[in-house]
């Protein structure tokens, strides 16, 4: 299942695991990254907590949490190449894998449809 | 995307569009900060090739002496500026700084002697202020304007030369710092070979009118590419050059600055024009008893950028304040981040370890020599 947030992330939530990461759409807007800082697998976020950091040449941004729940692993790739977030935002530049509190919560996120409504 | 209806725009604003720039507002202008390449393509091609940038938001000021005679000019500028203007040859361009009554300062700005007139370059976001600050002082001995109808563009980069070579071969023959008057494309512009990059390169004062066509054929070269601010920003930091507003204003002075090489000797104490600007006890006292901090050049040692406004501290744990970064980013001819800032005279020397605390947590960085890069200029 392919879900959206409004703050331009994308989860594919398959058993109550989201693999997490930003959107093709906020990777252009954001531009070149040059560090990516990523949580520690085991932590605990809220949604909207503040999970991870990635700064472009010019500025710093943070990455939402887009739902309740704990880290189960980071993708380690971007940490060493930053740039992999912007070559393949919705693939190989994915963020963590979440394992959602209530699973049932990701239907309050958008489909792929909303979502390219919001940036259209 | 393009609200930007109270904005100002430059002459080159429809070329700028036309060639896909994400425009922003900046000191009131909407400006490109960045063409589809991005900002890492267009730091790194300006450093290989050329690069070429819209600064027609900058003032562009002549300063005419109502005597006719150009020193009389230069006296009087002499009276704002700790700066040597009357040792300024015919031809030739030097930067300065505006400073106000407590050494501060108002702005930073090029000087060039053009003969009969004074032609100043000021920041964009100072623009009004200083024509208001130069009127008031100088319209006495002079007339001073704010011109309305130019364009400013920058071609910077090592073959910055090679391109315009082909428009006026005589361009060889500048040095860093020369001004001129040259055609191009049958256009009469205005050539410096300076700019704000560290790179070798011309800033070229085009009128409005034939701007965007001059432009539009230069970057027809294959060794020219449009760069934005984003760029900008990332390559005057790699050269260790101060952003009015960020790295310099009306709270720092030009000794803390580490801008002693902008006053020239004759304005110093002992010197045969010494003082007689905004602030002179003030900054003649810092040259003579030194100041308690300075402006020095930081290295971040890991990955994470340090950006402006970050706290420095002398310890890893955050109890003893160090300074302040006042610019910080990412440097692609680097590959690593870079940031400048002022610290405290006991940790001014290269080579100190500091800590920034950046997200909660204290990253290394140690006291580096400005620039990062090595500069290029023609000298």
């Amino acid at each position: 299942m392919l879900k959206f947030t409004d703050e331009h992330e994308w989860l594919n939530i398959e058993d109550g695991i989201a693999t997490v990461g930003i959107t093709s759409h906020a990777a252009e807007q954001l531009g070149d990254l040059v560090f990516v800082e990523l949580p520690d697998a085991g932590a605990s976020f809220s949604k909207g907590d503040t999970s991870a950091t990635v700064e472009s040449v010019k500025a710093a941004s943070d990455v939402y949490c887009p739902l309740d729940g704990e880290i189960v692993d980071v993708n380690q790739a971007i940490v060493d190449d930053p740039s992999l977030v912007n070559s393949d935002p919705q693939g190989a530049g994915w963020f963590f894998k979440l394992k959602l509190s209530d699973p049932s919560a990701a239907n309050g996120l958008l489909d792929e449809s909303a979502y390219k409504e919001l940036i259209a | 995307m393009n609200d930007h209806t109270s904005l100002k725009q430059t002459p080159l604003h429809d070329l700028h569009v036309s060639l896909g720039a994400r425009m922003v507002p900046f000191a009131g202008y909407a400006m490109p900060v960045q063409y589809p390449a991005g900002v890492m393509k267009e730091h790194l091609f300006t450093r290989s090739s050329a690069g070429l940038f819209d600064v027609s938001h900058m003032g562009q000021v002549t300063i005419r002496p109502k005597s006719g005679r150009i020193e009389d000019a230069a006296l009087a500028l002499e009276h704002l500026v700790p700066v040597d203007v009357l040792g300024l040859a015919q031809g030739r361009q030097r930067y300065g700084l505006f400073t106000n009554d407590s050494g501060g300062i108002l702005d930073d700005l090029m000087i060039a002697n053009r003969g009969n007139h004074l032609f100043l370059v000021v920041n964009a976001s100072c623009k009004e202020a200083d024509f208001a600050h130069m009127k008031a002082h100088l319209s006495e001995s002079c007339d001073v304007e704010l011109l309305q109808d130019r364009a400013l563009i920058a071609l910077q980069g090592p073959h910055a030369q090679a391109v315009l070579a082909e428009l006026w071969a005589d361009v060889a023959t500048m040095r860093f710092m020369d001004v001129v008057e040259a055609d191009l494309h049958d256009v009469r512009c205005i050539i410096s070979r300076s700019g704000y990059t560290g790179e070798d390169g011309f800033e070229i004062s085009i009128p409005a009118a034939d701007a965007p066509d001059v432009t539009r054929r230069i970057l027809e070269h294959p060794d020219v590419m449009p760069i934005g601010l984003g760029a900008r920003d990332s390559l005057r930091l790699e050269a260790g050059l101060c952003l009015y507003g960020n790295d310099i204003d009306t709270g720092t002075t030009p000794v803390e600055a580490a801008l002693e090489w902008a006053v020239q000797k004759v304005r110093r104490t002992g010197g045969t024009r010494a003082g007689g600007f905004p602030g002179a006890d003030r900054i003649l006292a810092d040259f003579s008893d030194g100041t308690s901090r300075r402006r020095v050049g930081l290295k971040p040692e890991g990955r994470a950028p340090v950006r402006g406004g970050v706290t420095l501290y002398a310890d890893a744990d955050g109890k003893t304040p160090a300074g302040t970064v006042t610019s910080g980013g990412f440097g692609p001819s680097v590959d690593g981040p870079v940031a400048m800032g002022y610290v405290d005279q006991a940790y001014a020397s290269a080579g100190t370890k500091l800590y920034g605390e950046v997200r909660g947590k204290y990253l290394a960085l140690v006291v580096a020599t400005l620039p990062f890069i090595t500069p290029t200029y023609k000298r």
